[in-house]
């Protein structure tokens, strides 16, 4: 009996999304269907998500971020704004960040998609969650799972070499300093009602693993 | 959003048959159509993918650099040869949406982005001439604080929101593209249409036309240049006025030439001859900047809301310059 009652609020509300996903449907099934109502074909596709692979059937409209939460029950991705001006559906999608609202799902075929969800090793987390919870990065933790893929990427991208706005002279090419000046402004596409902000930049300088400049 | 095929070109010329037919629209990063798809100012039947086709490269070239249409924004932001050689268009991109929607959009879709007057982008409006010709203009009585001053028409105040085409405008950029009927080349300048009569034009290309490529002439001190953006936040927001300037200096330090383009004041970039020709032969300095800022403004016509944006043109201008001239 108690088992039953531990189910979880998470738990539950994916097993409900799950029952809904339309890419179970046959593809046979879906064509068949748009076939008889004259509307455009669903669309095969096959994305790696979080290091698994799909091959789905989509309705070309179904974004990248529909396709996470509403077909996968991968919910760590948030839909905020649904307009790519919040940066909550942040995903990597061949390494890079992107909105996820603002991406038809078939687009991304043959790519690697990584979440929120797809971050950790194992039990371990990635530096960037860990230095979240360190520096109490969050409030209501909406936003957050975006935060934590932009910040990775972030990262990346100093390392790599890529300028800013904040980036004083675009003709050294030299790797910017991981200022907190960078950091605002590397994170713009972001945002965070609850105003964590102050705590968001430290957890990036932190997991940047150098003090500010 | 209304129901629309999807399907991914694998070369230009099957991407442009495919245009042949008006319900197609070419899809770049999405960030932008699919956005208006959302709101339902733009309901294409079909869409083709053109992000599959070979034209994301970034060449060096004998004549400049040629920045292929499916090059991402960040990509070409964070180029060598365009953070030496071309500074301002480097700073121009960075300046614009977010390091997330840089990674998706496209140069030739940055191009195509459209208008951001929320009169335009909400169609519980019934007044738009731009999304509805014929219906009138509801921004010419609302709030229209972000629109033009420049070149604008009573059918249409809204203005371009792309950073990188005032850069590119500054740049003497060349648009490449291809239709059924072969290649052309579109200066910049020509690229972008001014509303007149006409606002649900925004630019030149035909329907059936693909861009394929932005070539940049090399441009001898285009490391002598800069992109000033001024915005009601300092990241992450259009411009209200912004300012793409390079400046070749001689060795008394006297200026030889100018370029000179506005963004957030007008339907397309606003590149100015006369402020060009005013900066030549003269010292950088107060006098100089105020003479070319003076010329830039010229038969600005601000409304109700926007006349600020004249005075901040001008000393957007001023700053710009002065920033430009003290760059080594």
């Amino acid at each position: 009996m108690e088992s039953d009652l531990s189910v979880s609020r998470r738990g539950f509300l994916g097993s409900m999304v799950a029952g809904g996903v339309a890419s179970t449907w046959p593809a046979d099934a879906q064509r068949a269907e748009a076939a008889s109502t004259g509307a455009p074909p669903p669309v095969q596709t096959a994305l790696t998500i979080n290091g698994q692979r799909h091959e789905l059937t989509l309705d070309p409209r179904v974004t990248l971020l529909d396709l996470l939460r509403e077909h996968l029950g991968l919910t760590g991705t948030k839909k905020g704004c649904d307009h790519g001006q919040c940066g909550a559906c942040t995903v990597l999608a061949g390494g890079r960040r992107i909105n996820a609202c603002l991406s038809l799902a078939v687009a991304h075929d043959g790519e690697q998609i990584v979440t929120v969800e797809g971050l950790t090793r194992g039990e371990t987390l990635h530096p960037v969650q860990a230095a979240f919870l360190e520096q109490d990065a969050f409030q209501c933790g909406y936003c957050t799972p975006g935060q934590i893929c932009s910040a990775v990427a972030l990262l990346d991208e100093i390392r790599a070499g890529a300028v800013s706005a904040a980036t004083a002279d675009v003709s050294r090419l030299a790797p910017a300093a991981l200022s907190d000046e960078e950091i605002r402004e590397r994170m713009s596409g972001n945002l965070c009602r609850c105003g964590a902000y102050p705590n968001i930049v430290a957890a990036v300088r932190a997991a940047g693993g150098r003090r500010a400049a | 959003m209304r129901a629309f095929a999807y399907t991914r070109a694998t070369d230009v010329s099957g991407a442009v048959a495919a245009a042949r037919d008006p319900d197609v629209k070419f899809l770049g990063g999405g960030t932008n159509l699919l956005d208006l798809m959302k709101m339902g100012v733009e309901h294409p039947g079909h869409l083709v993918d053109v992000t599959r086709l070979p034209l994301a490269a970034i060449e060096e070239r004998e004549s400049g650099l040629r920045l292929g249409a499916t090059a991402r924004n960040s990509d070409v932001a964070n180029h060598p040869l365009v953070r030496q050689r071309y500074r301002v268009l480097s700073e121009a991109l960075v300046a614009g949406a977010s390091p997330q929607l840089r990674n998706m959009a496209t140069m030739g879709g940055n191009l195509m982005q459209r208008t951001r007057c929320a009169y335009f982008y909400d169609p519980t409006f019934a007044e738009c001439n731009k999304r509805v010709p014929g219906s009138g203009c509801a921004a010419l009585q609302g709030y229209h604080r972000m629109h033009a001053i420049l070149g604008a028409s009573e059918a249409c105040i809204a203005t371009h929101p792309s950073d990188a085409a005032v850069a590119l405008a500054a740049l003497d950029a060349v648009v490449r593209v291809v239709g059924p009927g072969g290649e052309r080349a579109i200066p910049i300048v020509d690229f972008h249409r001014l509303p007149g009569d006409t606002p649900q034009l925004d630019t030149n290309l035909r329907g059936d036309e693909l861009i394929t490529a932005i070539d940049l002439p090399a441009l001898p001190f285009g490391r002598r240049s800069h992109y000033l953006k001024v915005r009601d936040r300092n990241s992450y927001a259009f411009a209200l006025v912004s300012v793409a300037a390079a400046l070749d200096l001689d060795g008394q330090g006297v200026i030889r030439q100018a370029r000179l383009a506005l963004g957030g004041v007008a339907h397309k970039p606003w590149r100015v001859a006369e402020a060009e020709q005013r900066l030549v032969g003269q010292r950088p300095g107060d006098g100089a900047w105020r003479a070319a800022a003076e010329a830039a403004v010229a038969g600005a016509r601000p409304r109700r809301d926007n006349a600020f944006k004249v005075e901040l043109a001008r000393r957007s201008i001023a700053r710009a310059l002065a920033t430009t001239a003290a760059l080594t």
